[in-house]
């Protein structure tokens, strides 16, 4: 393994136009691990296997050079295209745009969002922000499938070096403690403010909970695990993830099933501009938060330690 | 709007509704709910079918909202969907019960539940591709489905594995980028999302011949990003390692259903966005033509080669969704009608196919080498036979769905007439005598006596597997047998499109 590790890092200093034939012999070497590394011993020193090494090398330069071919083809043929389409807001165009200017003018009346964006996202094309929601969750699960380090799996040794772990991080810069000390709540407040003011003002869901889970992390980075298991650990982020989403399912199934079937809808739109309006919009918003929010904040400690 | 004509609705939300719930809940109870889940949409889904075959029944749309189109989502419900539908939803339940006896053991059990999330986000998004009326909607749906393919093949705990699943990620991720590029330039072009306005706009297009090079280039990217996706021949390289590392019950739905569920979404997007004549006189048919052809070939030559029985029935794969692309490019409804019949053909045979060699490996020791499963017919009866019906009706052999698929494509040829013709007849012809030639070794060896193992019958009793298995077998012979009646359906539903 070292000497792979020292060839790479030769290869990296000198360019890969240095990969010769007793780089990749090693290379080979190592990667064909196992049972089969008795095997390549005795084959190596074989006539036809070393021809086999030029012509892996010779492919590999080759296609190298076919996919570099390729991605400047595709370039080329796509800045091409991008010349020949439509000027943006050039009058003169094909698109008549009777979709967005039904959007700019209507939604305050049909929606009830001062924010036009809310209200094309979370009610005329709320489906589509359903399946976005879900894209974010599913991007969770498989991201713990591969790094969530389970006790029962990988043994009590290691889960105790990784809570060990966390009482070592340094938490002695005065500077950064207490600058997070006084930013921490007001970005969280700052966050929640443009998750509730999503129907009024610019933002909304997404980027309120964006803007809670970066402070989630960096709370995280500075206090460590051991300050922000007395508020998050697995259990908050499954409960909060779970009623969020089934809430927000439920919701815009009832949005959709009354919409469907001209329904007339219990929730009004209320008076727009004030903060309980847009019907479904508040509540919406606030779970496509609270997932955006968990989200980040359980990426980032899945790829930092693999648990809460 | 009729109270029945909401049960597309369920199909879609019921899944998505449940799963964030699955992957918090202990593996036993996860399993039930899903069972349940998946239960409940195949009913569903049949009750959608029998409502939409009445005589009177025809094509509708479904407001996902207030507002229809060309404003907000829409759904659309035609003969055609309905029978996709319901294929999806039994591929799904039956390859689950196919490889539940598999899955405690290849699966750690702290990821048990996460695999159950993952199967009903994936029933979920590939009925949401199924339905949808939206160009949009069926990139978001086909992120989902991507994300959830990647998790299904590295979700079992196995070396090589990782390596597989990365590739997947690296070629599918690339589809995803060209459909959505391709989505792009489209809208820029029309300005609208929803296939019957953006059909407007690109018949308007076509007329005034003034943005012809934009289009092209965006239904290219559109068609290469989806072929990319369900694995035609160039861009096929990361399928055999996929679906032969991943545990059975997701190596059928990876199959059966994902790819399906991207090439109906081509099939939908050439017949009621681009038009078939324009995706023809575009060039765009003639690229997925030879590369279908190449497939074929090429694909069964492979699969020849292969000595792994996984391996050997993910090659051919390769080639059966060449067959598929081979009838989107002939671009006549005829051929498109004859695509999604082989979809249900491949889908039924290949979903049935992965249990069944699992289960002849695993009563040969866990041998994966084809010689090494001599006389496994004898110990493990059921899954022989399977194995049997699945090699029979993907060569073609009468009384089996891919048979009558076959017919249809060669029948779709002869129609459209011309130079193609002649190459789709040779390509057929040719490709069947390969399939026999990498199957019936495989069946002879399943029945030939060997000394390692005996020829008694082996204890285990799996029912899930069994029900899946004899399921499979009498619908593959029933759509074999009855191939006309869908046919029709389909064809209702296609000209209507």
């Amino acid at each position: 393994m070292k000497k792979r590790n020292e060839t790479l890092l030769k290869w990296l200093n000198e360019g890969s136009e240095t990969l010769d034939q007793e780089m990749m012999e090693s290379l080979e070497g190592d990667y064909l691990a196992g049972d089969e590394k008795q095997e390549t011993a005795v084959t190596k020193k074989d006539e036809s296997s070393r021809f086999h090494m030029i012509i892996r090398s010779a492919y590999i330069r080759i296609s190298t050079a076919f996919s570099v071919v390729l991605c400047i083809a595709l370039i080329a043929i796509l800045m091409y295209t991008v010349m020949d389409m439509p000027y943006f807001g050039n009058a003169d165009t094909l698109v008549e745009s009777e979709v967005s200017e039904f959007y700019i003018e209507h939604t305050l009346e049909h929606t009830g969002a001062v924010n036009v964006i809310s209200g094309i996202i979370l009610n005329f094309r709320g489906f589509d922000t359903l399946g976005e929601a879900h894209v974010l969750f599913i991007a969770v699960c498989s991201v713990m499938i591969l790094l969530h380090i389970h006790p029962t799996e990988h043994g009590a040794h290691l889960m105790a070096y990784e809570y060990d772990d966390a009482s070592e991080e340094p938490h002695d810069d005065d500077i950064l403690l207490t600058g997070v000390r006084v930013l921490f709540p007001l970005i969280v407040m700052f966050g929640i403010y443009i998750i509730l003011n999503g129907n009024l003002s610019p933002g909304g869901g997404f980027s309120g909970g964006a803007v809670i889970g970066a402070g989630l992390i960096l709370y995280l980075s500075v206090y460590g695990y051991i300050r922000t298991r007395r508020f998050f650990t697995m259990r908050t982020f499954r409960i909060l993830t779970t009623i969020a989403l089934i809430s927000y399912t439920c919701s815009k199934t009832f949005h959709f099933v009354t919409g469907a079937n001209d329904i007339k809808a219990m929730i009004g739109i209320g008076t727009p501009g004030t903060i309980f309006s847009g019907g479904l919009l508040l509540p919406l918003n606030i779970f496509v938060g609270l997932v955006v929010a968990c989200t980040m904040y359980a990426l980032f400690t899945m790829f930092r330690k693999g648990d809460f | 709007m009729e109270i029945q004509q909401n049960l597309p609705m369920i199909l879609i939300l019921l899944p998505l509704a449940v799963s964030p719930a699955l992957a918090f809940l202990r593996p036993k109870a996860s399993r039930a709910v899903m069972l349940a889940v998946s239960l409940i949409s195949c009913a569903v889904s049949l009750a959608l079918t029998v409502y939409m075959c009445a005589e009177d029944s025809l094509p509708y749309t479904i407001k996902m909202g207030e507002y229809g189109a060309p404003f907000g989502n829409e759904l659309y419900i035609s003969r055609t969907e309905c029978i996709v539908s319901l294929l999806f939803s039994c591929v799904h339940m039956l390859s689950l019960l196919g490889g539940l006896h598999r899955l405690d053991e290849e699966i750690h059990e702290n990821r048990r539940s996460l695999f159950y999330t993952v199967t009903s986000l994936l029933l979920s998004a590939i009925q949401a591709l199924c339905f949808t009326n939206d160009l949009f909607t069926g990139y978001v749906f086909l992120e989902i489905t991507t994300i959830a393919a990647g998790a299904l093949i590295f979700i079992r705990s196995r070396e090589g594995a990782l390596f597989a699943s990365m590739r997947y990620m690296i070629m599918n991720l690339l589809g995803s980028g060209l459909f959505l590029l391709g989505l792009a330039v489209m809208y820029c072009l029309t300005g609208e999302l929803l296939f019957p306005q953006l059909k407007e706009g690109v018949s308007q297009i076509l007329r005034e011949g003034r943005y012809i090079r934009p289009l092209t280039a965006s239904i290219l990217l559109i068609t290469v990003g989806l072929s990319i996706k369900s694995a035609l021949y160039p861009f096929h390289t990361w399928l055999p390692n996929a679906y032969s590392g991943a545990t059975p019950a997701a190596s059928s739905m990876l199959s059966s259903l994902v790819s399906k569920a991207y090439i109906f979404l081509l099939i939908k997007i050439v017949m009621r966005v681009t038009g078939p004549e324009a995706f023809v006189s575009l060039r765009a048919g003639d690229v997925v033509f030879v590369y279908s052809c190449i497939a074929i070939i090429l694909g069964s030559i492979d699969a020849i080669r292969e000595h792994n029985v996984r391996r050997m029935v993910s090659y051919s794969s390769v080639a059966q969704i060449g067959y598929i692309f081979l009838g989107v490019s002939i671009g006549t409804a005829a051929g498109m009608t004859a695509a999604i019949f082989h979809i249900l053909a491949h889908s039924i045979s290949k979903a049935m196919l992965f249990p069944a060699v699992d289960r002849l490996t695993q009563v040969s020791g866990g041998n994966e080498n084809y010689r090494d499963l001599r006389g496994s017919g004898f110990r493990a009866p059921l899954a022989g036979i399977a194995f049997v019906v699945g090699a029979f009706s993907i060569t073609g052999i009468p009384i089996f769905a891919g048979f009558s698929s076959k017919v249809y494509l060669a029948s779709a040829a002869v129609e459209s007439g011309g130079w193609r013709m002649l190459i789709v007849l040779f390509v057929l012809a040719a490709s069947t005598v390969l399939n026999v030639s990498y199957f019936l070794r495989t069946v002879i060896t399943l029945y030939r006596p060997g000394e390692r193992y005996p020829l008694t019958r082996d204890k285990a009793v799996m029912v899930p597997l069994a029900l899946a298995l004899i399921v499979f077998i009498g619908l593959n012979t029933a759509l074999g047998i009855f191939s006309l009646p869908v046919f029709e359906m389909i064809n209702d539903g296609i000209m209507l499109w």
